[in-house]
């Protein structure tokens, strides 16, 4: 019955209803703005990550290691591309 | 007529006019002449519609010599105009208009387009493959690259130049301060020509991950390789943010936007950020395939294996890391406090680490080596001092107290040149030298080759020296003219002679494809410089399957080995070798994207819709179309081998 039962798909989709049901919340609760966005973006940034691994199979072929890495890297120099452009143009002006 | 007005040029000069004559003589000429040889069908069936890797990386080379002279011929005039004080060669005007576009197209046009050439060339040889990835895209990377340089070009004759820098920052680049449609070039060929090399890039990367051959670990590829590697994940991480920053300025100039503008909540000095975001990963995009061709060339030319093959890598990648957290160095003197240039300033310096690494692994590989001064290593060796020297004043710009000294003077100029040329045009040139004899099946003559060489590093460094002084001495770089009391003048006419010695040196190396074309020996074999890798394994001229049969790699240099230690590359029998078809829709669609282009310079709306949707139509078709590709039979690639070779396996 375990093989039969797709647990990992299941919890999956279960986890991002939750994590859906979460970032709705901001529209329905009063809170301050900072405290609504820093909610959508952890939900946000989860469920893709979610997404990618879960259904979109990232682990699963022989290159995933390369799938991996060249995800952290992308998700490095976005970073860094946001928070120095913020730091340059922003805070350090 | 008013309609045709605005195709006039802004600043017209007799230059100018004589220059639309002989391109419309010249284009006449060319026409004609593939009339009257038949030659039509010959061109569309064997280059515009091409597939291969090895016609795609040609196309590129013969673009990228072209785009040289384009700009090599900018450069000379603006030497010329500087040359003494207070010279009238040239108005402010039009000085302003070739400084912009000797930049752009050394840069887009001329330094992309030769490291694509090569890599496009080399990269799937030294793998083993048959061909990239995706083929066909290849195809459609080039002709977007190729409309794109074109319409740049145009230019010049139809509607006028671009005249705010290649760095084209706002608000000098918006419509206030340039009215005219000039910048609308600089946006559009330079988006479209992105597309191409974006497209480029994932095909390469996916090339090399996917398809090197079997037992061709990842630390077991050639240096090139490696570099060719990092250098599409730069581009492929890198392009997006150009792409995005010219489709906000080109927002701004045709649709009234308000980015990078003064007022209703623009940020000019954006634009500068983002082009910066991408042009410092843009430099090692250039830079790091130079490197890879110089350890190719120093490990063959010095008779051993490289020098800490490991610590290269290392080296490239934590370069490459390092690329994209360095930009704000571009533009210290903008406004930003101190606390965010010495971050920029620190990694700035520790970017200076790594290529050292390289330098000296270069050294070690040829100490004790038996070198043979030909002439892609004469380029190898020159290339080390006078880069390094270019890289030693970068550290000290890259001070950022000191940089509000130096910023924004000749001493810059001096600067990138003396580090792009040794890192760009040198490795070109000996990478050119290097694989000339695989991609045309003869040797480019020597004597001629060291002549130009010597010609090229010593103009080189006459042309830039004296500007590191007359930088040091207050020169401000696009400054059309100075008065005599300035005393530049010496400085200038030093380096003009220095430019003129570099326009010799490219004569002669056109000189020396005519004649090594003529007069060179076809006898040269398959391996005629000892060589260690994969792409000298396979016949010269190489045929169009690349290799009858897939190679088997078991080390490093597994041609060297199957040289000198009897191991055996080509295990299997020949057997039948799928290929791709060839395919005219690249072009084509190429062909709507240039008019899309024009269209959208000259606001022309309706050409603008009508070539979008036969954009949108080629894609459609290309969506629903069956093509299996074909097959090579196993007798046909006997046959050739035993016409190329003698022997068959």
């Amino acid at each position: 019955m375990r093989e039969l039962f797709p647990a990992k798909q299941v919890i999956g989709f279960a986890t991002s209803l939750v994590l859906t049901v979460i970032a709705l919340l901001v529209y329905f609760i009063d809170m301050s703005f900072q405290v609504g966005m820093i909610i959508l973006l952890i939900t946000a940034f989860t469920q893709a990550g979610l997404q990618l691994v879960v259904f979109m199979h990232a682990g699963e072929s022989s290159d995933s290691d390369s799938i991996y890495l060249n995800t952290f890297y992308g998700v490095f120099i976005a970073l860094a591309i946001v928070f120095g452009s913020l730091l340059a143009m922003v805070w350090g002006y | 007529m008013e309609f045709f007005e605005q195709f006039a040029v802004p600043n017209p000069t007799p230059t100018i006019y004589l220059s639309m004559v002989a391109i419309g003589l010249t284009l006449i000429a060319v026409l004609a002449g593939i009339s009257y040889f038949k030659k039509w069908g010959y061109l569309w069936r064997e280059w515009l519609t091409t597939v291969d890797h090895k016609r795609i990386g040609i196309m590129y080379l013969i673009s990228a010599l072209l785009m040289l002279f384009r700009g090599g011929v900018d450069a000379l005039m603006m030497r010329a105009q500087t040359s003494r004080a207070g010279n009238e060669l040239l108005s402010s005007a039009e000085y302003n208009e070739i400084f912009t576009t000797h930049g752009v197209v050394m840069i887009f046009f001329m330094a992309m387009a030769f490291i694509t050439a090569l890599m496009n060339f080399v990269v799937p040889l030294q793998i083993g493959a048959r061909d990239v990835a995706y083929p066909r895209l290849n195809a459609l990377s080039f002709w977007l690259y190729f409309m794109g340089a074109m319409l740049f070009n145009l230019s010049f004759v139809i509607g006028g130049s671009p005249s705010s820098g290649w760095t084209s920052y706002f608000p000098l680049a918006g419509n206030e301060l340039s009215p005219h449609i000039g910048t609308n070039y600089y946006m559009i060929a330079l988006q479209i020509a992105g597309l191409g090399t974006l497209i480029t890039g994932i095909n390469f990367i996916v090339t090399i991950f996917k398809m090197r051959a079997p037992g061709m670990k990842l630390m077991k590829m050639p240096l090139f390789t490696w570099t060719a590697l990092i250098t599409n994940l730069l581009i492929t991480f890198a392009f997006p943010v150009l792409t995005v920053a010219l489709a906000m300025g080109t927002m701004d100039r045709l649709f009234g936007t308000h980015f990078f503008t003064m007022d209703n909540g623009g940020m000019a000095m954006l634009w500068a950020n983002f082009f910066w975001v991408w042009g410092h990963p843009e430099v090692y995009i250039l830079v790091l395939p130079a490197f890879g061709i110089y350890s190719e060339v120093i490990s063959t030319f010095s008779g051993r294996n490289l020098y800490g093959y490991t610590s290269m890598v290392v080296s490239i990648v934590v370069i490459s890391t390092l690329a994209f957290l360095v930009w704000v160095h571009h533009f210290f003197t903008m406004g930003q406090g101190a606390f965010v240039n010495s971050i920029f300033s620190i990694t700035t310096m520790a970017i200076a680490i790594p290529t050292g690494v390289k330098i000296f692994n270069w050294l070690f590989t040829m100490w004790r080596g038996k070198i043979r001064l030909t002439v892609p290593m004469l380029y190898s060796v020159g290339f080390i001092p006078i880069f390094t020297i270019g890289g030693v004043t970068g550290v000290m710009l890259g001070i950022a107290s000191a940089d509000y000294q130096y910023h924004n003077t000749m001493f810059l100029v001096a600067h990138f040149h003396l580090v792009i040329i040794p890192g760009v045009v040198f490795a070109m040139l000996a990478g050119m030298t290097y694989w000339w004899p695989k991609m045309f099946g003869f040797m480019l003559n020597e004597k001629i080759g060291k002549w130009a060489f010597w010609n090229i590093a010593i103009g080189t460094c006459l042309a830039f020296f004296p500007m590191f002084i007359a930088g040091l001495d207050g020169q401000a770089r696009r400054m059309y003219t100075y008065s005599e009391e300035a005393g530049f003048g010496i400085w200038n006419l030093l380096s003009f002679f220095g430019g003129l010695g570099l326009a010799m040196g490219f004569i002669l190396i056109v000189f020396n494809v005519y004649y090594s074309a003529r007069y060179a020996t076809r006898d040269i074999g398959d391996d005629p410089w000892d060589a260690r890798t994969l792409e000298w394994a396979t016949r010269t001229p190489v045929p169009e399957y690349n290799f009858a049969v897939q190679p088997v790699v078991d080390s490093r240099e597994p041609y060297w080995d199957a040289k000198h230690e009897g191991k055996t590359l080509f295990k299997d029998k020949i057997s039948d070798i799928h290929m791709p078809n060839n395919s005219g829709m690249p072009f084509i669609m190429c062909v709507f994207f240039f008019i899309f282009g024009f269209g959208l310079v000259f606001s022309l709306w309706s050409l603008v819709i009508v070539s979008s949707v036969g954009i949108a139509v080629c894609l459609f078709l290309r969506s629903f179309e069956q093509d299996d590709g074909r097959h090579i039979h196993a007798e046909d690639v006997q046959e050739t081998e035993r016409k190329m070779g003698g022997d068959d396996r």
